[in-house]
């Protein structure tokens, strides 16, 4: 029997899978490596408020892109709450409305903002002056003597803005300063006497982003508009400039928070920073209709998404193909590890390595007992498959409850997949003893983490999703494993004795 | 700890693999392979070619069914229920004898008939069938196994696994269960092999989770002596079990029982690799020296032609 035709065939594969891989990267420019990662940020914001009983209407700002900022997509939750999202004199604004509300509300809204340091700042126009500044004795002299001071200390509104603020700081607060900020909060106050200097200028608020913050509030800060252009001064300190971690939550002028209805009103923010590969490097600009670009990327994004994970799947499944031809480790279930792969890369290692033995645990203590009721197979393997369910919504309720948001990832395990897993094991038990589940459940695991270790490798889900051609030469490769006669790694330890004399 | 591919392979020791593509693959025809995987089929198809096997008391097809085996065991000592389609020795029930309304197994441990319905239910809903597709339950008479051997067991029956290759009886060795094997004669789970002459049929090396053993652990019966009556007709009938089947390579599992002779228990279509520890050497050279030899020979010139090629002599009186 010749074996030519299957040489063939895998060298074919080979060649066609290198080729292909090698025209994408010439040809469209695909990087061979996943490159720089870019950090994006998610924010939380929780509004609480007291409602009063009857309709409440609640209307947020939100933040939009801008210069080192660009949002990505954003989230609202508000059971009982009908949602809005307003353009409203040059801001976006939430609305949140109800017919009836009474005491403690929560309502979410989160937002991914990616760190695009390309990103501008959108055109704005500078407001108009308000002309209807009216003070009170003995405000009005103390007012024109600040600006009159700052005036002649500067030269255009952007330092006459600076000398102003310093005029209010700490340390060179006159009296004039000091019988202002008596009557008046600082930041209106200095965008008031800006105005009334003839400077166009408003008080903003900004988050401050950093890395696991929680229970935030907004900064204000004052933009100072000079015909086209705008600055962002503290305050507090005078000193002009955005800081890169400020993300302008309102830009428009406008409170931040307005609740109807309610009382108490309060918004925290909490947020956490991550890094994700520079996918959108990768986009295909060029979108021949060639038979050779045939590539994911000229799907709609949601299926993109979904291929990224099958286009892993012959990965862990080359894992497990030399793991037991290879290695000779034993698992339940030939390809029941990558789907247990699949689960942690939602569940991240750790927390799907507790899940699957706390689940598979218990699973197993509740199957012992099902065998005393002797139930017919099917039947059996459905109750433990309720069992599963139950274990699961108990474990995540348990751990929502301890805070750790991280168990609620459990319910990503295949819970038949699962199931069967335990009804196998508890019958390996039940005839081979526990060391046997041991062997097998460890190797399963073992298998299971290789594989997602494999599997969540940021470069290999960049090749196998960009190069097509991979595939091919994986199905190369599996044709070749398939194909090896010679002896399996725990086999050099198996047959050792006989070789001994 | 390990060894080196070149050591194992100057042995002549086969792997998983090289038996999974070289041997199977090449020689056992996937259509053939229920004629195997169901023992009821292969006891069917062992009578039509006047292969002894154990008397057959009945089978159970239907949950319904169940009902009625307690009807069906009356008047019978001791018997044995298995799935048709389980591998491995799984789902295997042997009861020695009944006392009244309790069936009592070897180890002493007594079911109800209650439990003895349950484990025939659960053979048929697949639990231990390959893939778990639904299953017959066969009821056979206990086999008395040969009085020479209870010295040699513990509990569970002694079996005689024969490799046939091509219709050629290459290497055989016995299963002596033990204590630690909880009376099962897999030599994973700790049952002792013995690797057997084909020649004559006598003990050549004994193994215990892969380690030299020169006694049972648990009779404290030297191996040396152990010496298989009949062993020609044996190896005939293993032979014979390719004409029967078609398979190239074969395992063959034989019992010895003190009044019918050697007779056939199962075959298997994926016969494991441990036979060549407990013979302390690799199939390579045999199965090489049979794929030489043509096509066509009769059962008893192959067995002549193995007896003869493949002689070895005990590795146990010379150390003992």
């Amino acid at each position: 029997m010749s074996r030519l035709p299957f040489y063939l065939i895998v060298a074919f594969l080979l060649v066609a899978g290198v080729a292909l891989s090698i025209h994408r990267h010439v040809q469209f420019e695909v990087p061979w490596t996943p490159g720089e990662q870019r950090q994006v940020w998610e924010i939380e914001a929780q509004v609480n408020f007291t409602a009063e009983g009857g309709p409440a209407k609640v209307n947020m700002a939100l933040p939009s892109s801008q210069q080192g900022y660009r949002i990505l997509t954003e989230h609202t939750a508000s059971p009982g709450y009908g949602l809005a999202f307003l353009e409203e004199n040059g801001g976006r604004r939430a609305e949140w409305s109800t017919r009836e509300a009474i005491g403690d509300q929560q309502l979410y809204y989160s937002v991914q903002a990616l760190v695009a340091p390309e990103s501008r700042n959108p055109k704005v126009e500078a407001p108009p002056l308000r002309r209807d500044i009216v003070w009170e004795s003995p405000y009005d002299t103390a007012a024109s003597q600040v600006i009159e001071r700052a005036w002649t200390r500067s030269a255009d509104p952007f330092t006459f803005a600076r000398e102003l603020i310093t005029d209010f700081t700490e340390e060179r607060q006159g009296e004039n300063a000091r019988l202002l900020l008596t009557q008046f909060d600082r930041t209106p106050l200095l965008a008031r006497l800006l105005n009334q200097a003839g400077v166009p200028a408003r008080e903003v608020s900004g988050l401050l982003l950093e890395h696991g913050r929680r229970r935030q509030s907004l900064t204000p800060w004052i933009q100072v508009f000079d015909d086209q252009e705008w600055a962002l001064f503290d305050p507090r300190t005078g000193a002009r400039g955005r800081p890169d971690n400020l993300l302008l939550w309102e830009s428009a002028g406008q409170a931040v928070l307005e609740v109807q209805g309610g009382s108490n009103s309060r918004i925290g923010f909490s947020m956490l920073s991550r890094n994700q590969p520079a996918a959108a490097a990768v986009r295909s600009e060029l979108a021949d209709d060639t038979l050779l670009n045939f590539s994911i990327h000229s799907l709609p994004l949601e299926d993109q998404a979904l291929f990224q994970t099958i286009l892993l799947i012959p990965i862990g499944a080359l894992m497990v193909v030399i793991l037991r031809v290879l290695v000779g480790i034993k698992t339940s279930g030939t390809f029941m590890p990558v789907l247990i792969a699949l689960a942690f890369i939602q569940t991240t290692l750790i927390t799907g390595l507790i899940g699957f033995l706390l689940v598979v645990a218990v699973g197993l203590v509740i199957r012992n007992y099902l065998s005393y009721l002797n139930l017919l197979l099917v039947a059996r393997v459905t109750a433990v498959i309720i069992t599963v369910i139950a274990i699961i919504s108990v474990f995540s309720v348990l751990s929502y409850r301890f805070g750790l948001n991280a168990g609620l990832t459990i319910t990503f395990f295949p819970m038949i997949i699962l199931s069967w897993t335990i009804e196998r094991m508890s019958i390996l038990w039940e005839e081979e003893g526990p060391k046997q589940v041991l062997i097998q459940g460890g190797g399963s695991l073992l298998t299971a983490v290789l594989a997602y270790l494999a599997m969540n490798n940021p470069w290999i889900r960049h090749i196998t999703f960009n190069f097509l051609g991979v595939q091919l030469i994986l199905m190369a490769l599996i044709l070749l494993l398939g194909n090896y006669t010679g002896y399996r790694l725990l086999e050099l330890r198996r047959f050792k004795p006989v070789t001994e004399d | 700890m390990w060894t080196t591919p070149a050591r194992l392979h100057a042995k002549g020791i086969i792997g998983m693999n090289r038996r999974n593509i070289r041997y199977i693959g090449r020689y056992n025809n996937r259509r053939l392979y229920p004629l195997v995987d169901d023992k009821l089929k292969t006891k069917l198809l062992a009578q039509e070619y006047g292969i002894t096997t154990p008397a057959l008391i009945g089978t159970v097809t239907t949950q319904f069914g169940v009902k009625h085996i307690g009807p069906m065991l009356v008047g019978h000592h001791g018997f044995v229920i298995k799935p048709a389609k389980g591998s491995g020795g799984k789902g295997i029930l042997v009861i020695e004898r009944i006392e009244g309304d309790r069936y009592i197994k070897p180890s002493g441990a007594q079911l109800t008939l209650g439990d003895v319905e349950r484990h025939v239910s659960n053979i048929l809903s697949g639990l231990y069938s390959l893939g778990g597709s639904p299953d017959v339950a066969l009821i056979e008479a206990l086999i008395n196994f040969d009085a020479s051997f209870s010295e040699y067991t513990y509990e569970g029956v002694p079996d005689i696994r024969v490799i046939v290759f091509k219709g050629y009886p290459v290497m055989a060795m016995m299963r002596l269960s033990t204590a630690a094997s909880d009376g099962k004669a897999n030599l994973h789970q700790g049952a002792v092999g013995v690797g057997i002459d084909i020649a004559s049929g006598t003990a050549i090396r004994g193994v215990q989770f892969d380690r030299t053993r020169h006694d049972h652990p648990d009779t404290g019966h030297e191996l040396a002596s152990l010496q298989i009556s009949d062993w020609g007709t044996l190896l005939r009938l293993a032979a014979g079990c390719f004409e029967m089947t078609g398979l190239g390579y074969l395992g063959t599992d034989m019992v010895l029982d003190r009044d019918h002779g050697p007779m056939l228990l199962e075959l298997n279509a994926r016969p494991g690799l441990a036979i060549q520890m407990a013979n302390g050497e690799g199939l390579r050279s045999r199965l090489d020296l049979i794929e030489r030899q043509s096509e066509g020979v009769a059962p008893e010139e192959r067995v002549a032609f193995s007896q003869h090629h493949f002689a070895r002599s005990s590795e146990l009186r010379e150390t003992a």
